[in-house]
């Protein structure tokens, strides 16, 4: 495969408004849409916006919308799209624009502050500590995530509704609530902390109707429907109702 | 000029990778108020990159692990250029920094009896690393957001502010560290810092700064480094009185992806050898066989057999040549490639599909999987990958205090992780790297914190004038069209992308003196087209205008790596001389110590210093026989007889 002029349409603009731009820009074999936009900045518009960083799908910093999907630009290769086809970049919908491609993502950071932390066992000192692969499988699946916040963009819960926002704390940190309920030592309960009890009353897990979304742009294919929520949504149904537990449990593939 | 913002802090830690955040959770975790300044968003930093693991003497996997054998482990990795004292401490201490992170809530992968699993890797004596698959940075750098997110529920519970004893000023960068005194003295009064997002300015004052910056890899153009490599710390320390050791040391990684091009470069993860897989040529030969150095002869395997033999029996096998440290690998990869025995795009094969099943692949090797999936089309658990070497780490680095990580110089300048110098020596194994930011890091932010109480009650003062100047000077690029200077104004992605041609090509992973000499003239060039760097646009997040300012630092570090390189005339390490190609045991006490001096071909002078002999005890735990190979019949009398 020899190189190709592609047309990309690229946001831009601020908090004020802007609109999308067209460029033409050479592609070369191999190339993921990380590298175009690096040569748009390079060649053509050297003052273009964007976050990023590893370029190896590790850091989750280059997230945006390609063709309205939201996605890691370092992991998306050219060669799924049509040689013909304009592929279209814009920033993440369900935050807040400061420049070209990249938004605040400061919510998520205030969501993570909300999640009471990893409570250690009393009495285990460090090397003490004794767990099973078995045991922990689970939470290493949650522990994979990269915080690249597509989940989060995609969640029709907050994507269209940002009065949600104060009462969600999306599928990123549910998952972070399930992955402390699911560590096998984690003491929250003998000091007194229901982590089911408070997924469902502060952090908003019943908002969540297992749409999936979250779990379809997870860059790290982790279960985060089926393997986080679900569990914590049938983990706290014997404190509160919830209908979409059932539903969730008609729908549910994989036996927890 | 604008009024530039002013907070008041007691340690400023500038960068927030593993060593950034240890040492923030330390100074914070003893009293002192702590900012941390970082370049990305909190928890992207490059440490998220590492895969293999975190090497630590735990003895889980093989009960005869000890400190001694991993300090044995790392001098001989280093060829015993390492600061001893250093490679001391990360041994002895490396082993309560990995349980202490699961007190934090780190998960890494068991034994089957429940402790915490070792891989092996190469040039460590017994399986050592503590990982969880093959993205060991993540939960490391994740484990300890999470720590400091723990610790700032603590400070809201008491306060009502999250950030009130540690704050993390995300998107930031640090173009200066403030002193009371004049350039060449006084005492660290605070840094001056512009906000990525805003392009403002703003200035933390506080008596003690911790330089955590990372590496210097992008100064080179086949890196496993991301963008923010560029040598930050490097610089901020050279620029504020402090000399850097050893920079000619530049580990260049032996497997690095080379195809497509847009990845090249990118890490493979040792943890593919180290978990069984063979580096094969053309011909389909396990060359490594051909390449072990004499100083290595007798611990290497000699056949096929021996070596596949060594996975499941080590104490009656040698360790298969793949394993040898990474500069030892990284050249043979590229004699043979030069020999015309590579793979088609100018790498070899890298090898697991016929040494394991494709789930056990898929399982211990994830990432791995699905990068070569991903990015390159390739099915690791069918078929081999192509690599070859890439820019990975940079041994060199800010001169410190073993014990307290103080920079030499400089009071109340402290660094620690891959910008501290002398703990690799010549040449760092792999899983020292996360141990050494664990136990640096955490050392630095102690000694920090310490000073800083000291300091409480006669804090150095902020000199306005060294703000004013380093405000003009991270303005000027949006000025160099209307100065109208010697010439046109410079693209900063061009001038990059020059400089990194020029480092991979002159002063890059085999040396010789003419290309290091010709190296120079072009970065003497590069220097002063960087002067009339100009950028579009305005202050808001504007990654030219980023460019520009971290080419200040690129260009300063890259002088560095090459007067060095062209200087120490033998082959040690990270340090390949085609001209000198042997290691000269004359050289092996000696440091190159680097230091800001404005001269008419450049700006960077070295000086030669003798290193301690390394203390009685410790020499002890080698066989004379080794270390004959390595000191002098003069150090070696001297010492012995100690």
């Amino acid at each position: 495969m020899s190189g190709y002029e592609a047309r990309f349409r690229v946001w831009r603009g601020d908090q004020e408004g802007g609109g999308l731009r067209d460029f033409t820009v050479q592609v070369n074999e191999g190339e993921v849409v990380l590298d175009i936009v690096h040569r748009i900045q390079a060649t053509q518009a050297p003052d273009l916006a964007v976050r990023w960083n590893c370029k190896a799908g590790k850091c989750g910093s280059c997230s945006a919308e390609i063709n309205g999907r939201p996605r890691l630009m370092c992991m998306t290769r050219m060669s799924v799209f049509d040689r013909a086809e304009t592929v279209t970049i814009t920033p993440l919908r369900a935050f807040p624009v400061i420049r070209d491609l990249v938004t605040d993502v400061s919510f998520n950071y205030e969501k993570a502050r909300e999640i009471p932390s990893f409570v250690p066992p009393a009495g285990l000192g460090p090397g003490e500590y004794r767990m099973f692969q078995e045991d922990v499988d689970r939470s290493q699946e949650f522990r994979k995530c990269i915080e690249c916040f597509l989940c989060q963009s995609i969640c029709h819960v907050v994507r269209d509704h940002e009065e949600n926002k104060q009462a969600f704390a999306g599928p990123r940190f549910l998952m972070r609530v399930a992955e402390l309920d699911m560590h096998p030592l984690d003491a929250a309960a003998e000091s007194g902390l229901d982590r089911k009890r408070t997924a469902q009353e502060e952090h908003g897990l019943g908002y969540c109707n297992i749409t999936k979304c979250c779990t379809e742009v997870c860059p790290e294919s982790i279960r985060i429907t089926d393997n986080a929520l679900i569990p914590l949504k049938e983990r706290a149904v014997d404190r509160k109702y919830d209908p979409l537990v059932w539903l969730g449990s008609k729908i549910r593939r994989r036996p927890s | 000029m604008p009024v530039v913002d002013r907070q008041e802090w007691d340690v400023v830690v500038v960068g927030a990778g593993g060593a950034g955040l240890r040492a923030a959770i330390e100074a914070r975790e003893r009293g002192a108020r702590t900012a941390v300044i970082c370049k990305s968003l909190f928890g992207k930093a490059h440490t998220v990159m590492a895969e293999g693991g975190i090497a630590a003497a735990m003895a889980n996997a093989n009960e005869h692990d000890t400190w001694q054998t991993h300090f044995r482990d790392t001098m001989r990795g280093g060829k015993f250029l390492n600061q001893w004292r250093m490679a001391e401490l990360h041994a002895r201490e490396a082993p309560q920094r990995v349980w202490e992170l699961e007190t934090w809530g780190a998960l890494f992968d068991r034994t089957k009896d429940g402790r915490i699993s070792q891989r092996n890797f190469g040039g460590h004596e017994y399986p050592r690393l503590a990982h969880v698959g093959d993205r060991t940075g993540l939960e490391l750098i994740r484990t300890l957001q999470q720590r400091i997110v723990a610790l700032q529920q603590q400070d809201f519970a008491d306060t009502g502010d999250h950030e009130w004893g540690l704050k993390v000023f995300q998107e930031c960068t640090v173009t200066r560290v403030l002193k009371d005194g004049g350039p060449d003295g006084g005492r660290v009064s605070g840094v001056f810092a512009y906000d990525r997002e805003t392009g403002r300015f703003f200035v933390l004052q506080a008596p003690a700064v911790v330089l955590a910056t990372g590496g210097i890899g992008k100064s080179f153009k086949v890196t496993s480094n991301s963008w923010e490599y560029t040598g930050d710390g490097h610089a901020l320390a050279l620029l504020a009185g402090a000399p850097l050791l050893n920079m000619e040391f530049v580990q260049f990684h032996p497997t690095g992806m080379v195809w497509p091009p847009s990845v090249k470069g990118i890490l493979v993860t040792e943890s593919v050898r180290g978990d069984g897989g063979v580096l094969r040529n053309a011909a389909g030969e396990r060359f490594m066989f051909d390449y072990v150095p004499d100083v290595f002869k007798d611990k290497y395997a000699e056949s096929e057999r021996e070596a596949d033999g060594w996975y499941d029996d080590p104490d009656h096998h040698r360790r298969p040549p793949e394993l040898l440290p990474r500069d030892e690998v990284a050249r043979a990869i590229n004699a043979e490639v030069k020999a015309g025995r590579g793979s088609p795009h100018g790498g070899v094969f890298l090898d697991v599909s016929t040494r394991m099943p494709a789930e056990v692949i898929r399982r211990r090797l994830p990432s791995m999987y699905h990068q070569f999936k991903e990015l390159a089309d390739v099915d690791i658990t069918a078929e081999p990958m192509e690599v070859g070497p890439t820019c990975h780490y940079v041994m060199g680095g800010i001169a410190v205090d073993s014990d307290t990580a103080a920079a030499r110089g400089v009071p109340g300048l402290y660094a620690a992780g891959e910008v501290a110098g002398g703990m690799h020596g010549s040449n760092r194994l792999g899983g020292n790297s996360l141990s050494d930011l664990l136990v640096f890091g955490r050392r630095a932010g102690r000694h920090a914190a310490e000073y800083a109480r000291a300091l409480a009650q006669e804090r150095p003062r902020v000199n306005g004038a060294q703000v004013e100047l380093a405000s003009a000077e991270a303005l000027r690029p949006f000025s160099a069209a209307a100065e109208g200077e010697a010439g046109p104004p410079e693209n900063p992605y061009t001038l990059h992308q020059e400089l990194q041609q020029t480092m991979n090509d002159l002063v890059g992973i085999i040396r010789r003196e003419g290309e290091m000499e010709q190296a120079l003239h072009k970065l003497a060039e590069l220097r002063l087209r960087a002067g009339r760097i100009g950028v579009e646009g305005h202050r808001q997040f504007n990654p030219g205008w980023h460019l520009a300012l971290d080419l200040r630092n690129m260009l300063l570090v890259s002088e560095c790596v090459a007067r060095a390189a062209l200087e120490r005339t033998e082959s040690r390490g990270g340090h390949t001389r085609e001209d000198y190609p042997g290691m000269d045991r004359s050289w092996r006490n000696v440091n190159l110590l680097c230091a800001l001096a404005e001269h008419p071909q450049g700006r960077i002078r070295l000086t030669r210093e003798t290193t301690a002999p390394l203390r009685p005890d410790l020499l002890a735990l080698f066989e004379k026989e080794e270390l004959a190979k390595y000191l002098t019949d003069e150090e070696l009398e001297g010492g012995l007889s100690a």
